[in-house]
């Protein structure tokens, strides 16, 4: 592979586009492609086909060797509240390879000291995600309890087909968080697709174990994708 | 992609060991079959001293990657690598999983 291909994927994760590598086994040959480009016409539908499945691809041709591998973006995290569970996730999301964002329109929840090296956006999210939007890559967590600040990314996340919707409160809060967002037009399988009570039934306790239960119920909803949606890891 | 992550993925180790002027390998698993470590498309990177970053298994057949990615990087040549499961009483490198796995191993050139 040549110097040239390896920076232009690397290039491409980092803008979080996804890309293709198509390498020739016999000849040592390999071709960098990022989504949205045109492809040859030879190699478009292997090359689709994977950017689809983000399943690499081993094939034969004129005797040729051809394996394509697929680089999706990494997985994302976007938390919602600057909250004493946020500051647990802060540092164990990178180690688990998670772009991580905090958005929390409180200044005192919201400060550099109490969060260090994650991206941290005190402003309401109504004005954060349209400059930075959601995606099928991203998962989403509302943990302030707050409707004011929870409930408006909670729909954008879910509009925007998040891999992973979670909201924090008891039972009888995302009762009344359900009819809220029903009366406001929320179809039923929407709704059903966040996770409330959040994080995976580990008897959690302390806000660093909360913390720990909401990652893996992420890395769950990551992991247990439609195989046809699912990221593969370098 | 985090920092932390970032330190620890072998595509972005490579560029940064070639920038420093390392000799680099690139291994690559291309087909498993049964019960394998690390899915196709991992990476381990490897450079002209031996040293090396991410896997291709459980840390059962790097050592034997890593030896290879020697050769590799000499010649220039890519070549692919078939490891099956260990048979301990060859003292055979392979893996106690039972699977089998194949690895593309390439020289960075440029």
């Amino acid at each position: 592979m040549q110097l040239s291909t390896l920076e232009k994927l690397n290039e491409a994760r980092s803008a979080r586009r996804a890309a293709v590598v198509v390498n020739d086994t016999s000849s040592g040959r390999a071709q960098a492609f990022i989504e949205g480009e045109a492809f040859p016409a030879e190699w478009e539908a292997a090359i689709s086909e994977t950017l689809r499945s983000g399943r690499p691809k081993l094939s034969a041709l004129d005797e040729r060797s051809i394996f394509i591998n697929v680089y999706l973006p990494p997985p994302r995290l976007v938390v919602i509240g600057a909250v004493h569970i946020s500051q647990a996730l802060a540092r164990l999301a990178p180690v688990a390879g998670f772009d991580m964002t905090i958005i929390d329109p409180r200044t005192a929840f919201a400060t550099a000291e109490r969060f260090q090296a994650i991206e941290l956006l005190a402003d309401w999210p109504e004005d954060v995600l349209p400059t930075r939007p959601l995606d099928r890559y991203t998962a989403l967590a509302a943990v302030t309890h707050d409707p004011k600040i929870d409930d408006y990314p909670i729909r954008a996340a879910l509009e925007a087909g998040c891999f992973y919707v979670g909201a924090l409160g008891s039972r009888k809060t995302h009762a009344s968080r359900v009819e809220r967002l029903r009366s406001a037009g929320v179809s039923q399988e929407a709704i059903g697709r966040i996770r409330a009570p959040i994080g995976i039934d580990i008897g959690a306790a302390s806000p660093a174990e909360i913390a720990v239960a909401v990652l893996a119920e992420i890395i769950e909803a990551l992991r247990h994708r439609d195989p046809a949606e699912q990221g593969h890891a370098t | 992609m985090t920092n932390d992550a970032k330190m620890l993925d072998p595509l972005e180790i490579a560029e940064a060991w070639h920038g420093q002027g390392r000799a680099v390998a690139l291994a690559t698993v291309i087909e498993t079959w049964g019960s394998a470590p690390r899915p196709v498309g991992s990476h381990l990177v490897i450079d002209g001293e031996g040293n090396f970053e991410g896997s291709v298994s459980g840390g059962c057949v790097e050592g034997a990657v890593v030896g290879e990615a020697a050769d590799v990087i000499a010649s220039g040549l890519p070549t692919v690598l078939e490891f099956g499961v260990a048979d301990e009483t060859a003292w055979r490198v392979g893996l106690s999983c039972g699977g089998r796995i194949r690895v593309y191993v390439e020289r960075i050139d440029g």
